[in-house]
C-alpha cells in the first residue's frame, strides 16, 4: 500500500458558544491512501463539514494535526496552505459555488488562471466537453440548471488535475435523478483519473459507492467500514477509540 | 505580470456581467460633477475678474505721479502682455469758438490715451438723433477729442465744436457715453474729455505742479503671465508708483467677487460630498458582492497578498478608466454650460485649464481608495472556510477604521476645495453632525416604533426590517439624509441665499453722491433736496485727517508688508462724527457710544477690516493730523461695514465733539429717480462749489456682475443635483440583494406579492421620511451658518424645507425603492435564492 495522501491525527475542534465551550470534533484519527474513495457519513451536526474544512486546511484545529501529501498543515501558514490546496486539491460543493459574474468556461478557468496555467481556456473547454457541457460554455450560472451547475463545478474541480478531490454533499441540492447523474459523472471521472476522493454526505446510497465509509457521531469517529470492492458489500472494521 | 493579466481579465468579466455598473456610474458622475464645477468655476472666476477689469480698462494698472519708466512697458511686451499708456490730468476746458470772456471754463478730467485703449471693456459713443449708442472702434485721432455727455451739456456743444485745452485747440469728434474708469478710493469728479496721447505736448499742460497721473494699463492672456509680471514689477516700483487691480480699488466689487467665489466653492464642496457618499455606497456593495469570489480564490490557492493585489488592481484600473471618462464628461458638460452662458459674459471666458481636470481626477481616485481600501483589505482576509460555511460572519473592518480613511479623505478634499477654512469647517462639521444625528435618530425611532402597538403585517415586517439591520439602517438613513440635504441646500436654501444676496442691493440704494457741501450750505441743500424728493436726505460731516501716531508711536508705514495697508496708511482718511451707529454697520468688538453721547472720552470707532490691515486693536490710541491740529482718540469699538450698500460709509467715526471745530464739508448719498435730471441745476446755481457724483452707472455694473454670477451659480448647482439623485439610487441599491433574498424567502413561505410590496414600501417610506427629517434639520442649520457666518446676509428659515424634506424624502425614497426592488417580488423565489443564497 502506498503512503497515505491524507492523515488526520487526533483532530479536535472546540468553539466558544456562549459561556460554554462546544466540542465539534473530538480526537479524530484516520489515514486515506492515494487512490481510495472515502465517504464521511453522519447525521446533521455530527461535525462532517467541520472535519472537511480542517482536512482542506480551510480552518485550524484546536488540537491535532493534518498531513496533506506529507506536509503537516500546522507547520504552514495561511498562504502556504493555500499553495498546497492549489497543488493538491479539487473541490465540489453542495451549493455549487459558481461565481455568478463568470461564464461556465470562466468559472472552470479561474483556478487554472490562479495557478498560472497558460492553456487555461483550452483545458477548461476540454473538461466542460467531458462533463457534457460543450454547448453551454458561454452561459452564466443563472442560465444553467442545478445539475448543469454542479457539472461545471465538477469540471472545475478536475481541471486542476488534483491528487485529492473533496466533495461536500455534492448531490445535496439536487433531485434524486439529477443527483444520481452527477454522482455517476463524478465517480466515472474519478476512476478514469485515479484521483483520491473524499466525500462528505448523509446520503447512504451515495456513501455506499465509496470504497470506505467513516462514520461520525457527536464529533467522534464511530465507524470505519471498507467495501470488498467498490459499490459492493462493506466490511466492518472497528475503530480504535482514543482514550 | 500574471497577476496583472488575470486582474484585467477578471475586470473585463465583471464589466461584461454588469457587476460594475453602479460603481462606474458613481465614479463617472462624481468626477464629472466635481470636474464640471471645477472647470466652470475656474473659467467663470477668470471671466468675472475680467468682467470686473472692464471697469479698469485692463487687468492691472500701474500709476505714477511722474512718467513711468519705459522698462515697465517693454518688460510687459516681452512677456507677451498687452499695454497701453494713459495720462490723466485736470484742466479747465472751454469753447474755442466763442469770445474768451463769454465762455464758461469747466474743470475737466482729461484722459489722454494711446493706441489699443481700452485693453478691457469698451468706449461707448452717443449715436445721436435716434440712433443707438455704439462702441468706438479705436481712440480719438490726433487733433480730435471725445467729450462726455456731461461736458457737452455744460458747455452746450455738440460734435464738431472746437475746444481749448491748454495751449491747443481740439475738435470734438464724438460725444462719449461711457468709458472704463475706476477712480481710486475717491470718486472720479467732473466731466470727462478723452483725447489722443500725441496731442498732449501741444497743450503744454504737463508742467511741474500739475498733478497728472501717468498710467500704464496691462492686460495678460492668462493669470500666470500676469502674476509673473506682477511679481517682477513688485521689485521695480519706486516711491510714488503703485500697481492696482480692480479689487484693490473698489471694495464693493471685491466683496461681490469674493462672495461669488464662495458660492462657486460651495457648489464644488457639495459635489465632493455627494461623490463621496455615492462612491462609498457603491464600493461597499461591490465588495459585498465579491465576498464569495474572494473566498473561492483563497480556497483555490490564491494567497492573501495575491487576492488583495488582484482586487486592488481591478479597482485601480477601474478607477483610472472611470475617472478619465468622468473628466471627459466634465469637459463636455462645462462646454455646454459655457455655450449657454457665454452671451452673458461680455469679457468672454478664458480657455479651460488643466488644473480642474487633474483635481477632479484625483478626487475620484482618492474617494474610491479612501472608501474601498479598508473593506478591500478585509475582503482579502475572508476566511476560505466560507466556501463550506455560508453562515460565517463577514470579515469586518473595525467600524471606525472602515470609515475613518474615507472620512479623512473627504475632510481633506473639502479643506482643499473650500480654500477657506471657515466654509470648509462648517461643511465638515455639518456633515459629521448630520451623520451622527441621523444614526442616533434612526436608533431612537426604531426603538420607539417597536414599543408602539403594531398593526398590519406589512408595517410590522417593514419595521422589523429596519430594526433588524439597525446599524445598516442608521447608516443608510445618514447617507440618504446627506443626499436629501444636498438637494434641499441646492434648491430651497440656495434660492433663499441668492435672493437675500440680491436683496442686499436694494432698489432704493443711493445713486447720487453730493460732496464738497460747506457747513453753511448744508442746511439749505438738505432743505432743497428734501423738498424735491419728499423725504429727508441725511448729510454726514466729513473731515480729512492723516493717521500719524498709534499709541504715541509715530506711524511707520514701511512696516506694512501689505501694499494696501501701506496705501491706506499713507493717504488721508475721511473722518466723520455721528451720535448713532449708521445703518449697514455692525459693531463686532467693543461698544458704540450711546445716542446723545459726545466728547473725546467716548473714543472713536474703526472699521474692522482697516483695523486689521493697520494692526490696530481695540483700546489703541490713534492720533490724526487734521489740518495741522492733532486729534487723539482711543478705539472703543470696531465695526463691520456693508460696503455694497452704497451708503456713505466711513472707516473712522467719532462722537460729536472732538472734530466740531475742524474744517468740515458735508457729504450726502441718496437716490434720485432715473427720470429726474433737473434736480441738480438749482442747487449748483446757488452753491457752485457743490459737486454731484452719479454712481448709478457703477451700481449698474456691480448689479450686472451680481446677476451674472447668480445665473452662473444656478447652472453649476443644477449639475450637482444629478449627484444627489445618484446618491439616492446608490443608497437603495446598497441593500437590494438582501431585500431580494428576503422577499424570495417570504414568498416561499406564502407571502402574497401585495404583502411583500407593501412591506417594502412601508420600510422605504419610514426610511425616507426619517432621512428627510434629518436632512431638513441639517439643511436649515447649514443654511443658517452659511448666511450668518460666511455670506453675512440675513437668514430666514423656510418652512418648505421641512415639508419637502420629510414628504419629498419619503415619496422619493419609496419610489426609488419600489423601482429597485419591484423585480424581487416578480422573480420566481428559487431563482433568487439560487443566485444569492
Amino acid at each position: 500500500m502506498s503512503s497515505p495522501i491524507l492523515r488526520a491525527e487526533a483532530l479536535s475542534k472546540t468553539v466558544q458558544s456562549g459561556d460554554d465551550p462546544l466540542t465539534i470534533l473530538d480526537g479524530v484519527t484516520f489515514e486515506v491512501a492515494a487512490g481510495d474513495t472515502v465517504a464521511i457519513v453522519g447525521a446533521s451536526g455530527s461535525g462532517k463539514t467541520t472535519l472537511l474544512g480542517l482536512l482542506a486546511g480551510l480552518d485550524r484545529p484546536t488540537a491535532g494535526d493534518v498531513w496533506l501529501d506529507g506536509h503537516a498543515l500546522s507547520g504552514e501558514d495561511e498562504d502556504e496552505r493555500a499553495a498546497l490546496r492549489q497543488r493538491l486539491l479539487g473541490f465540489v460543493f453542495q451549493s455549487f459555488q459558481l461565481l455568478p459574474a463568470l461564464t461556465a468556461l470562466e468559472n472552470v478557468m479561474l483556478p487554472l488562471e490562479l495557478a498560472g496555467a497558460d492553456d487555461a481556456a483550452q483545458r477548461a473547454r476540454t473538461w466542460l466537453d467531458r462533463v457534457g457541457l460543450a454547448r453551454r460554455v458561454r452561459h452564466y450560472p443563472r442560465q444553467l440548471s442545478g445539475g448543469e451547475q454542479q457539472r461545471v463545478a465538477i469540471a472545475r474541480a478536475f481541471a486542476g488535475d488534483p491528487k485529492l478531490l473533496m466533495a461536500d454533499e455534492p448531490t445535496g441540492n439536487l433531485d434524486n435523478a439529477t443527483g444520481a447523474e452527477v454522482a455517476d459523472l463524478m465517480f466515472r471521472l474519478n476512476r478514469e483519473h485515479g484521483t483520491t476522493l473524499l466525500l462528505v454526505t448523509h446520503d447512504l446510497a451515495l456513501a455506499r459507492r465509496c470504497g470506505r465509509r467513516l462514520s461520525l457521531a457527536g464529533g467522534r469517529l464511530v465507524g470505519d467500514e471498507r467495501a470488498s470492492r467498490e459499490g459492493g458489500g462493506v466490511r466492518d472494521t472497528p475503530v480504535a477509540r482514543p482514550a | 505580470m500574471r497577476t496583472l493579466a488575470l486582474g484585467l481579465r477578471m475586470l473585463r468579466r465583471d464589466w461584461r456581467a454588469g457587476e460594475l455598473r453602479v460603481l462606474v456610474a458613481a465614479l463617472v458622475l462624481a468626477v464629472a460633477s466635481v470636474g464640471t464645477v471645477g472647470f466652470f468655476a475656474d473659467r467663470v472666476k477668470g471671466a468675472l475678474t475680467r468682467q470686473a477689469n472692464l471697469l479698469l480698462g485692463g487687468d492691472l494698472m500701474i500709476t505714477g505721479d511722474r512718467p513711468l519708466p519705459a522698462a515697465f512697458a517693454e518688460r510687459a511686451r516681452a512677456d507677451g502682455l498687452a499695454t497701453t499708456p494713459v495720462i490723466r490730468f485736470n484742466s479747465m476746458v472751454q469753447r474755442a469758438d466763442v469770445p474768451a470772456d463769454g465762455a464758461a471754463a469747466i474743470l475737466t478730467d482729461v484722459k489722454a490715451v494711446g493706441a489699443g485703449y481700452p485693453l478691457r471693456g469698451s468706449v461707448t459713443l452717443v449715436g445721436g438723433e435716434g440712433r443707438e449708442d455704439r462702441v468706438a472702434a479705436g481712440i480719438p485721432p490726433p487733433g480730435a477729442a471725445w467729450a462726455d455727455v456731461r461736458l457737452a451739456q455744460r458747455l452746450g456743444i455738440g460734435k464738431g465744436a472746437r475746444l481749448s485745452v491748454g495751449e491747443t485747440t481740439i475738435v470734438v469728434g464724438e460725444i462719449l457715453r461711457s468709458e472704463p474708469e475706476v477712480a481710486g478710493v475717491v470718486f472720479s469728479l467732473g466731466p470727462k474729455l478723452l483725447m489722443n496721447l500725441d496731442d498732449v505736448p501741444a497743450t503744454n499742460l504737463l508742467q511741474p505742479g500739475n498733478r497728472a497721473s501717468h498710467r500704464l494699463l496691462v492686460a495678460a492672456p492668462g493669470e500666470a503671465a500676469l502674476e509673473r509680471y506682477r511679481r517682477w514689477l513688485g521689485g521695480e516700483l519706486k516711491a510714488g508708483q503703485r500697481m492696482e487691480n480692480v479689487r484693490d480699488l473698489r471694495p464693493e466689487v471685491r466683496q461681490t467677487l469674493e462672495r461669488a467665489e464662495k458660492f462657486l466653492g460651495l457648489a464644488a464642496l457639495v459635489a465632493v460630498l455627494l461623490a463621496a457618499v455615492a462612491i462609498a455606497l457603491a464600493a461597499s456593495r461591490y465588495l459585498r458582492r465579491h465576498l464569495d469570489a474572494a473566498a473561492m480564490m483563497r480556497c483555490f490557492g490564491a494567497s492573501r497578498g495575491r487576492t488583495l493585489a488582484l482586487f486592488a488592481l481591478q479597482f485601480l484600473v477601474l478607477g483610472v478608466a472611470a475617472c478619465a471618462a468622468g473628466v471627459l464628461v466634465a469637459l463636455g458638460g462645462q462646454a455646454l454650460l459655457v455655450g449657454t452662458l457665454s452671451s452673458l459674459m461680455d469679457a468672454g471666458l478664458p480657455a479651460p485649464t488643466w488644473g480642474p481636470a487633474l483635481a477632479s481626477f484625483a478626487t475620484g481616485l482618492l474617494l474610491l481608495f479612501g472608501f474601498a481600501l479598508p473593506p478591500l483589505v478585509a475582503l482579502s482576509g475572508v476566511p476560505p472556510l466560507r466556501v463550506l460555511r455560508r453562515d460565517l460572519p463577514r470579515p469586518k473592518v473595525a467600524g471606525v477604521l472602515a470609515y475613518a480613511l474615507g472620512a479623512a479623505t473627504v475632510a481633506m478634499l473639502i479643506a482643499w476645495q473650500a480654500r477657506e477654512a471657515q466654509a470648509g469647517a462648517i461643511m465638515v462639521g455639518g456633515v459629521g453632525a448630520l451623520l451622527l444625528v441621523a444614526a442616533l435618530a434612526a436608533w431612537g425611532l426604531i426603538v420607539l416604533l417597536k414599543r408602539l402597538p403594531q398593526r398590519g403585517v406589512s408595517w410590522r415586517f417593514g419595521l422589523a426590517n429596519l430594526s433588524r439591520r439597525r446599524f445598516a439602517s442608521s447608516l443608510q438613513i445618514g447617507a440618504l439624509a446627506l443626499g436629501l440635504m444636498a438637494l434641499l441646500l441646492l434648491t430651497l436654501v440656495r434660492g433663499d441665499l441668492m435672493q437675500a444676496w440680491r436683496a442686499n442691493l436694494p432698489p432704493d440704494a443711493p445713486n447720487q453722491f453730493l460732496v464738497n457741501v460747506l457747513p453753511d450750505q448744508a442746511a439749505d441743500a438738505r432743505a432743497t433736496l428734501s423738498q424735491r424728493f419728499g423725504r429727508d436726505i441725511a448729510f454726514s460731516p466729513m473731515v480729512r485727517g492723516r493717521l500719524v501716531e498709534v499709541n504715541g508711536q509715530a506711524l511707520d508705514t514701511t512696516r506694512f508688508a501689505d501694499a494696501r495697508a501701506r496705501r491706506l496708511a499713507e493717504r488721508e482718511f475721511n473722518l466723520s462724527w455721528t451720535d448713532a451707529l449708521p445703518g449697514g454697520n455692525r459693531v463686532v468688538a467693543g461698544r458704540f457710544w450711546p445716542p446723545g453721547a459726545r466728547g473725546a472720552e467716548q473714543g472713536m470707532s474703526l472699521e474692522d477690516g482697516i483695523a486689521e490691515s493697520l494692526g490696530v486693536r481695540l483700546g489703541d490710541a490713534l492720533t490724526f493730523d487734521v489740518a495741522g491740529a492733532r486729534v487723539t482718540a482711543k478705539v472703543t469699538s470696531l465695526r463691520k461695514v456693508d460696503w455694497d450698500s452704497f451708503r456713505v460709509n466711513f472707516f473712522a467715526l467719532f462722537p460729536p465733539g472732538p472734530l466740531d471745530d475742524k474744517p468740515v464739508s458735508y457729504i450726502a448719498a441718496f437716490r434720485a429717480p432715473d427720470t429726474d435730471h433737473g434736480w441738480l441745476a438749482p442747487l449748483v446755481q446757488k452753491h457752485p462749489n457743490i459737486l454731484a457724483i452719479d454712481v448709478g452707472e457703477l451700481m449698474r455694473q456691480v448689479q450686472g456682475i451680481v446677476d451674472r454670477v447668480s445665473r452662473a451659480i444656478e447652472f453649476v448647482f443644477l449639475f450637482t443635483l444629478a449627484g444627489g439623485l445618484l446618491v439616492l439610487q446608490a443608497a437603495v441599491a446598497a441593500t437590494q440583494d438582501e431585500r431580494r433574498f428576503d422577499a424570495a424567502v417570504l414568498r416561499t413561505l406564502g407571502a402574497s406579492r401585495r404583502q411583500l410590496q407593501s412591506a417594502q414600501v412601508a420600510e422605504f417610506l419610514l426610511l425616507g421620511a426619517l432621512a428627510g427629517l434629518v436632512a431638513a434639520a441639517g439643511a436649515t442649520a447649514i443654511g443658517w451658518a452659511l448666511s450668518d457666518r460666511v455670506f453675512r446676509i440675513p437668514f430666514q428659515a423656510n418652512p418648505l424645507v421641512w415639508l419637502y424634506g420629510v414628504g419629498g424624502g419619503a415619496l422619493a425614497v419609496a419610489f426609488a425603492g419600489w423601482l429597485g426592488t419591484r423585480n424581487t417580488v416578480r422573480q420566481p423565489p428559487l431563482a433568487v435564492i439560487r443566485q444569492l443564497g
